[in-house]
């Protein structure tokens, strides 16, 4: 029978919400216990959410001053050490978890499988290769321990609420290295839903033309009540923080709606976006390549389009 | 010091790449392959860090088969000093190259490895992380920033919440974003000085790494098709759309 650890992420205090859809993932390989580890300086309020997701059997913790930040170097020795004895350790797709769970598999001498986007059994998954256009099966070694990442956008959040799981503080006798040192995080500050996790998003590309034209995004998205996203070329060109992007190497999401606006649609784009619920697309160019795979679209100039949708909506 | 850097060779990131129907691979026969992009970014950033004076030497390495030379002079005529051809017939798992390049480590001694933060065929994101863990040195992922002075790497990460800064006690690896540089062209008399660099060939077998078969691919697929959408015609016919579904 499968034991499965999940790693936690969590920030300022807070489970981040990939935890329980990785948690998804491990209900469905059916295994007899689910283990949330989590590491940081203080561990309880984090364990204390972790433990009410459904599904999970105990939350361990490691609180060390030197978890205060996620750096992998410091992590990772940690979580191969508590990962004896479990036959998968999960992470969640996040730049938290690619950074961390890799460290772990080289440490335990396994290969990763990375993003699983289904598991058909507990040994057999599914992930995305080049970018979305290949999903291929792998079949890990069942003599060895799995390690995973957990691709977000493919897994709904585990219920919460009905669990009531122990939690127990591990001690383990592990050196850390001091040759990796948190300096600081800059974050971007946003009372919108979060992108990886919001209903709906409204993304914002090129087309939009300027940092100051985005506001008409902004307005638009807190309108619906949606996160904002945007494309690769409205990041680079700086309307945008980097972490609003959405696509191959930003962030992969999976809302109920999303809304594509003034951007063509570049294949790393469309990998961001492939399993939204609904996609939109509001263009001028009736030929970009976003409409092809947009449920809805409609050709025009987005500056007009934008007010006469509010409008239409009061 | 000496930079090592991870160049790997890949189908063409412009491609749009078909799966055999028989669900066996890709088809790579006859596709255009290139650089991977995250890995001219990591060379890139390599000959920027020698032209400060912080590395006096850049070695490039590619892992695959007999005919990567040709790939490998692409990366010289970029500005590497030196390449490193590990020949392997298939081609291996993150694991197993960061294996690979851990034995080129040992003997070369790099103050630096960088290589990019994933390979756009696989999409592993491994790599890196697989290297840094089996040295037992610092890791830098993601990054859009490296500062380095007094042998210590100042490296700016994208993380999902932001910016994120580090600092890494050099030998360390770091692996690079998009946003870290834009790498230079190759101008054509690079590609008649790059003839005369020198390329050492490895025969991987020699390496005596340890070879890792935890994964097997079993089969291939194309994603599932998205079914076709329609054109509305204005902003209210949209709105109306949306509400109908239930999502305004």
């Amino acid at each position: 029978m499968s034991k499965i650890l999940v790693i936690a992420e969590h920030l300022n205090g807070k489970l981040n919400p990939s935890t329980a859809r990785a948690i998804s993932a491990a209900l469905a390989v059916k295994p007899e216990t689910i283990d949330v580890l989590v590491l940081a300086d203080n561990t309880d309020a984090i364990a204390a959410e972790a433990a009410k997701i459904n599904g999970v059997s105990t939350v361990l913790t490691i609180a060390r001053t030197e978890n205060a930040h996620p750096l992998a170097a410091v992590l990772a020795p940690q979580i191969a050490k508590a990962a004896i004895g479990y036959s998968h350790v999960f992470a969640p797709s996040t730049t938290f978890g690619k950074d961390v769970a890799p460290r772990v598999a080289a440490l335990l001498g396994v290969a990763q499988v990375s993003d699983v986007m289904s598991v058909e059994s507990s040994h057999t998954f599914k992930r995305p290769i080049y970018a979305g256009n290949a999903i291929i099966t792998v079949e890990a070694d069942t003599n060895h321990t799995v390690v995973a990442t957990i691709r977000t956008a493919s897994w709904p959040a585990a219920t919460n609420g009905a669990g009531n799981a122990p939690v127990q503080a591990l001690s383990l006798d592990v050196a850390l290295p001091s040759h990796t040192r948190f300096v600081e995080l800059q974050q971007g500050k946003s009372d919108r839903p979060d992108l990886q996790s919001a209903g709906k998003v409204v993304s914002g590309g090129r087309g939009v033309g300027s940092k100051e034209n985005f506001e008409i995004i902004y307005k638009f998205a807190d309108k619906i009540g949606a996160a904002v996203g945007a494309s690769r070329a409205a990041v680079d060109a700086g309307y945008v923080p980097n972490e609003l992007q959405v696509g191959q190497t930003g962030k992969i999401i999976a809302p109920e709606l999303y809304m594509a606006i003034g951007i063509s649609g570049a294949i790393q784009h469309l990998t961001g976006i492939k399993d939204a619920g609904t996609i939109v697309a509001i263009n001028k160019d009736a030929e970009a390549p976003i409409f092809e795979i947009a449920d809805i679209g409609l050709v025009g100039d987005l500056f007009k389009l934008i007010p006469e949708l509010e409008q239409a909506l009061t | 010091m000496k930079i090592l850097v991870g160049y790997k060779r890949v189908v063409d990131y412009n491609v749009r790449i078909q799966v055999k129907p028989d669900g066996t691979g890709v088809v790579t026969d006859g596709v255009k392959l290139s650089a991977n992009p995250f890995d001219d970014i990591a060379l890139e950033e390599a000959l920027r860090l020698r032209e400060k004076g912080v590395a006096e030497e850049v070695i490039v390495v590619g892992i695959g088969p007999a005919d990567l030379t040709a790939h490998l002079r692409n990366g010289l005529a970029m500005g590497a000093n030196r390449a490193i051809h590990v020949v392997a017939a298939e081609a291996v798992q993150p694991l197993t190259a960061a294996r690979i390049l851990l034995k080129l480590v040992e003997k070369e001694q790099p103050g630096l490895v960088i290589v990019g933060k994933q390979a756009i065929d696989d999409d592993a994101n491994q790599t890196g992380q697989m290297l840094a863990a089996l040295w037992d040195r610092p890791q830098a992922t993601f990054a859009s920033k490296v500062e380095i002075a007094d042998g210590i790497a100042k490296v700016t990460r994208e993380v999902d919440a932001g910016l994120e800064v580090i600092e890494a006690e050099l030998p360390a690896v770091i692996t690079t974003d998009l946003r870290l540089n834009e790498p230079r062209f190759i101008k054509l008399p690079d590609i008649m000085k790059a003839k005369a660099k020198p390329i050492d060939t490895i025969e991987l077998a020699t390496l005596n790494v340890e070879s890792n078969n935890h994964l097997q691919t079993t089969h291939y697929a194309a994603p599932p098709k998205r079914s076709k959408g329609i054109m509305v015609k204005d902003a209210a016919e949209l709105v109306a759309a949306l509400k109908q579904k239930g999502l305004l």
